[in-house]
């Protein structure tokens, strides 16, 4: 299989030139969200985790931004996303404001579940957003019945759903994806191949090379991507949605990728080696971009200190908001269950 | 006027919702050209076509799945699971996927996943059973199990109807032994409403499903005798109508609880728990159950015979907690 990618000293093989370049407009907003993405995660998992605001589990997707961003930047508001644990991107596109997700965090009233649920685990159906849940693979059917209730209704929207490695050994994935090339509906599945689920490898979760190999057993395209190469992310992305919406049914992407933390913020990865994280380093996908929109002069040193800045004063506005905002009352879990009418 | 079966009547319930509202449609194993296994589907390829009578994989979980994904995008989807005990492979999600979402982040989830439970028709262990109480233990989700031609047709409306996930248990024992005439108008049975299909004065006996017919048979062997049964048909566990049967065990004093499901972790063991707690004072003998042993339902009829709870347990039990 043939690796899309701009920058042969990754790990393409075979890059599939030439790649569509994006509007400035949509480089530079590329550029924003995969920063916002790092230094919210950053927050995240190595302040307020470790100062104890954050009282439950940590998953940060630091090293693959580009994947969620990539993928999302282009849809529409009314197409459909369901973001796995490392798509953090995935929300800050789609509308979701700091400040709620980082409520959510903080186990407050006022994040995105009241206090429900937990880090990524949030959704809001006015965002085309579906909360994932923690049964990895168990988005892709529901991915599919989206799908399927936008052909039905003859709709042109599509579904972007996102999964790990991991999550292909489950057989909802299997089944999700197969009903999906059936109907041949309008999804686009993006896996982000970070090379570990939790502490396993992928050589001990599957016995071929690729995910995408997996995708020739159910009749639907597989695309392997240079996952930290944001210009090859989108340019599948948006090929494969074309796709979709005009009707020509599901795309499998995968994104090579690394997960360049543990698997949790309490996970220190010992098990991973460390020429990995190395080689991996060296990859990071907004260092290249970074380059890459200096060479083309669409950025300088100045001007992204000036963005770091500007998203440092975003998150600190929103975390000194969130902080300030109340827990859920007691009762509250007692609330919503069922629907409680008006 | 003609009398309708029980499943014929699930039929046209999830016909008359089709016709209704566009956004309901169905999707199973074999539900379209053949019109599923037990023909609840037939004809409605035919008037409603292949995009909303949808033959799948055999996926249970990806059926189940590919309905909260469009529940979620506002659609009406019934999803037939061809035998109950296939419902299991969509255990994860039925539980976390669409039991949750309302709880967690304020997304409903109306699907109704239907399928033909329980025995008496030598379907041994993988065609027979009888798996409600996974599901009643399942915070956000709705079950029912309906007994009548009646609550059958009037259960399913109420179940398309609902915001919430509804587990839709139907007997396949009763899909043609039992039937009665409909009226010709759209009504609904509420979900958590519990029937009274005899009323009597020395005990109650709680039950729903096929079992409501071995109460009624026994009733009528205890009738010579003088022993006067009450029968409360729950028609839904989750809900389940607390009030009925605290009103009706306050009244007769004494209560036999029966089901043809298995006796650990059954329903009766949580009704005798509230009856317990709330109506304690009442009793004028033990809460008895009556129940499937806790075995797998088997096979051969001589086993099975064994193993399904027949009008002679309750007559014998009745007779035990008539004389206190």
């Amino acid at each position: 299989m043939k690796v899309n990618s701009t920058n042969s000293q990754t790990l393409a093989r075979d890059a599939v030139p030439p790649i569509t370049i994006p509007t400035d407009k949509t480089l530079l907003d590329m550029l924003y969200y995969m920063k916002l993405t790092r230094e919210l995660e950053f927050r995240i998992e190595r302040k307020l985790y470790r100062q104890g605001k954050i009282v439950g589990g940590v998953y940060v997707g630091r090293g693959q931004e580009a994947i969620a961003v990539g993928s999302c930047i282009d849809l529409r508001a009314d197409d459909v996303v369901c973001p796995s644990h490392r798509d953090m991107g995935a929300f800050l596109i789609r509308g979701m404001p700091l400040r709620t997700i980082l409520a959510q965090y903080m186990a407050r009233k006022t994040g995105a579940t009241r206090g429900k649920e937990g880090n990524m685990h949030m959704g809001d159906l006015s965002k085309n957003l579906i909360a994932f849940v923690s049964m990895l693979g168990d988005n892709v059917p529901v991915a599919a019945g989206i799908g399927l209730s936008m052909k039905m209704r003859g709709q042109d929207r599509v579904v972007l759903c996102f999964f790990g490695d991991g999550a292909t050994s489950r057989g909802d994935w299997h089944e999700g994806i197969n009903m999906a090339s059936v109907w041949k509906v309008p999804v686009v599945f993006v896996c982000n191949n970070n090379q570990y689920a939790y502490s396993t490898p992928l050589e001990r979760q599957m016995a071929v090379e690729n995910i995408a190999d997996r995708a020739e057993a159910y009749g639907l395209p597989g695309e392997i991507v240079d996952g930290n190469d944001i210009l090859a992310v989108s340019d599948s992305a948006t090929r494969a949605i074309e796709r979709a919406r005009s009707g020509h049914g599901p795309t499998l992407i995968e994104c090579k990728t690394f997960r360049m933390t543990g698997h949790s913020a309490h996970d220190d990865a010992g098990y991973v080696p460390p020429e990995l994280f190395e080689y991996w380093e060296e990859r990071d996908p907004i260092n290249r971009f970074e380059r890459f929109l200096t060479e083309r002069g669409l950025t300088t040193t100045s001007a992204l200190d000036q963005l770091q800045t500007r998203i440092n004063h975003e998150i600190d506005d929103a975390i000194q908001l969130a902080e300030k905002d109340p827990f859920p009352d007691p009762e509250d879990c007692l609330k919503d269950v069922y629907d409680e009418g008006e | 006027m003609a009398l309708t079966t029980y499943v014929e009547a699930i039929r046209q319930g999830i016909w008359e919702e089709m016709e209704k509202d566009e956004r309901v449609f169905v999707l199973g194993e074999d539900v379209g050209i053949y019109g599923g296994a037990f023909k609840v589907t037939a004809g409605m390829l035919e008037r409603f076509g292949e995009w909303r009578i949808i033959d799948t994989p055999i996926s249970e979980s990806g059926i189940v799945g590919a309905a909260i994904g469009a529940a979620l995008m506002g659609m009406r989807p019934v999803a037939e699971m061809q035998f109950a005990d296939f419902i299991s492979c969509a255990f994860d999600q039925i539980t976390n996927f669409a039991a949750k979402c309302r709880y967690r982040w304020g997304a409903g989830v109306p699907i109704v996943v239907r399928g033909p439970s329980g025995g008496g028709v030598h379907g041994g262990p993988f065609h027979s059973q009888n798996p409600e109480m996974y599901y009643v233990h399942t915070p956000g989700l709705k079950v029912v199990c309906p007994a009548t031609a009646y609550d059958a047709k009037g259960l399913i409306k109420a179940a398309i109807r609902d915001p919430d996930p509804v587990i839709y248990f139907e007997h396949k024992f009763l899909y043609r032994r039992v039937k009665e005439e409909l009226p010709s108008d759209d009504f609904v049975v509420p979900i958590g409403k519990a029937a009274i299909r005899r009323t009597g004065s020395d005990m109650t006996v709680v039950t729903y499903g096929a079992m409501v017919y071995i109460a009624l048979e026994a009733a009528k062997e205890l009738e010579k005798e003088g022993i006067d049964l009450e029968i409360l048909d729950l028609r839904s566990l989750l809900p389940f109508d607390k009030e009925a049967v605290l009103d009706s065990v306050r009244k007769t004093n004494k209560v036999i609880l029966l089901h043809e499901d298995t006796r650990i972790g059954g329903f009766a063991g949580e009704l005798a728990a509230i009856i317990s707690e709330e109506a304690f004072e009442y009793l004028d003998g033990p809460i008895r159950r009556i129940t499937a042993p806790d075995t797998p339902v088997p096979y051969s009829p001589p086993l099975e015979e064994f193993f399904l709870p027949k009008a002679s347990d309750i007559v014998r039990v009745a007779r035990e907690l008539y004389a206190y």
